[in-house]
């Protein structure tokens, strides 16, 4: 594939560094990502993935643009306030990229619909804000093999890692079962800084970049901890349990389970 | 004798400011064998110093930067790596 003059402009930032390069952009142009919401940390994702030229983008979210979000979730605007969140997101990055196809997934993502929806995508992303999805997500990505950059945040502090199955460590590994019900707070409850979800989606970002590049060291078997009132990164290694019930040797999880057992929906 | 290589491939970036000299120059040794060499025409003086150190710091040789007349220069590098 040749580069158009526009593209050499557009990703000219990329071209020059020796990691990258045209054959690092080509991989990013024919790279398939799909992000788990579109919320606090699926709009900084989609945004840095998109401007980056990430060829297909898929997004699975069944909210609507509410005013509250407007604090954080950086797609969407005044202007598309009521609109799904995927439709805002999707003209937006369409906008900043025409290089890139955006397929929005109007729905809440399942135990019935993830796998078909993952099928086709090379890396996920975990952008979702609630522990169901989290556990849903992780085991789905771990049993067809997909690798996963998940994303959590919770007032001040926000949380990275990077899963590739068989190779690493995985969210059970790390939290073997979803906390109960009721214990710990949701985002809805905790408030957050809106800048927190932008510096932890940004780091997933680059993250999915350095999968599809082959370059540097994604953060296989550590969780990096982000705090942002003492502005300090902490990187937590994190072993691959070999009783780990959905990766390790003799899984228990071999199917996915009723992930919302006792949960109320998150929106 | 350096005079005397003969380059595998030429491009002509005459009007070009950084940091487009330099893509264009680093795509055109992309889409070259390890060995080969490639001619570089170019007219923007700050390139003719920084696309022979930016090569030399992506592991390719560079092999000529001359100032052919009163605008332009001729860069001559050979591909080293990948
Ligand atoms: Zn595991």
């Amino acid at each position: 594939m040749d580069f158009t003059e526009d593209q050499l402009q557009r990703y000219s930032r990329h071209i020059i560094l020796p990691e990258v390069g045209g054959k690092g952009q080509r991989r990013l142009l024919g790279a398939k990502v799909f992000i788990v919401g579109a919320g606090g940390l699926g709009c900084p994702v989609g945004y840095y993935l998109a401007a980056a030229g990430v060829g297909t983008i898929g997004i699975v979210d069944g909210d609507t643009v509410e005013l509250s979000n407007l604090q954080r979730q950086i797609a969407h605007s005044t202007k598309t306030l009521g609109m799904y969140k995927i439709d805002s997101a999707k003209a937006t990055f369409e906008s900043l990229n025409p290089d890139v196809k955006i397929i929005g997934i109007k729905e809440r993502i399942s135990k019935d619909n993830i796998f078909d929806l993952i099928k086709d995508y090379d890396v996920v992303v975990d952008g979702s804000d609630n522990f169901p999805t989290r556990y849903l997500v992780n085991d789905a990505c771990v049993m067809a093999k997909k690798s996963l950059v998940s994303g959590a945040i919770l007032k001040f502090e926000g949380h990275v890692t990077t899963i590739v199955p068989g190779e690493g460590h995985c969210y059970r590994c790390l939290f073997e079962e979803m906390p109960p019900p009721g214990l710990v707070p949701s985002c809805q409850e905790a408030g957050v800084i809106g800048a927190i979800p932008g510096v932890v989606g940004s780091l997933q970002a680059i993250e999915v970049v350095k999968l599809i590049l082959g370059k540097g060291d994604v953060l296989k078997n550590i969780l990096l901890i982000y705090d942002a009132l003492k502005t300090t990164f902490r990187r937590i290694r994190v072993p691959k349990n070999p009783d780990c019930p959905v990766c390790g040797k003799n899984p228990t999880i071999t199917e996915l389970l009723d992930y919302d057992a006792g949960y109320c929906a998150v929106r | 004798m350096e005079e005397d290589i003969k380059p595998d491939k030429k491009i002509n970036i005459k009007g070009l400011v950084c940091p487009y000299t330099f893509v264009k120059a680093k795509l055109a040794v992309e889409d070259m064998e390890v060995g080969q060499v490639l001619e570089i025409l170019l007219d923007y003086e700050e390139a003719s110093r920084s696309i022979p150190k930016s090569m030399e710091d992506h592991g390719q040789k560079v092999l000529k930067v001359e100032k052919i007349n009163d605008t332009d220069w001729v860069l001559v590098i050979r591909k080293e790596k990948e």
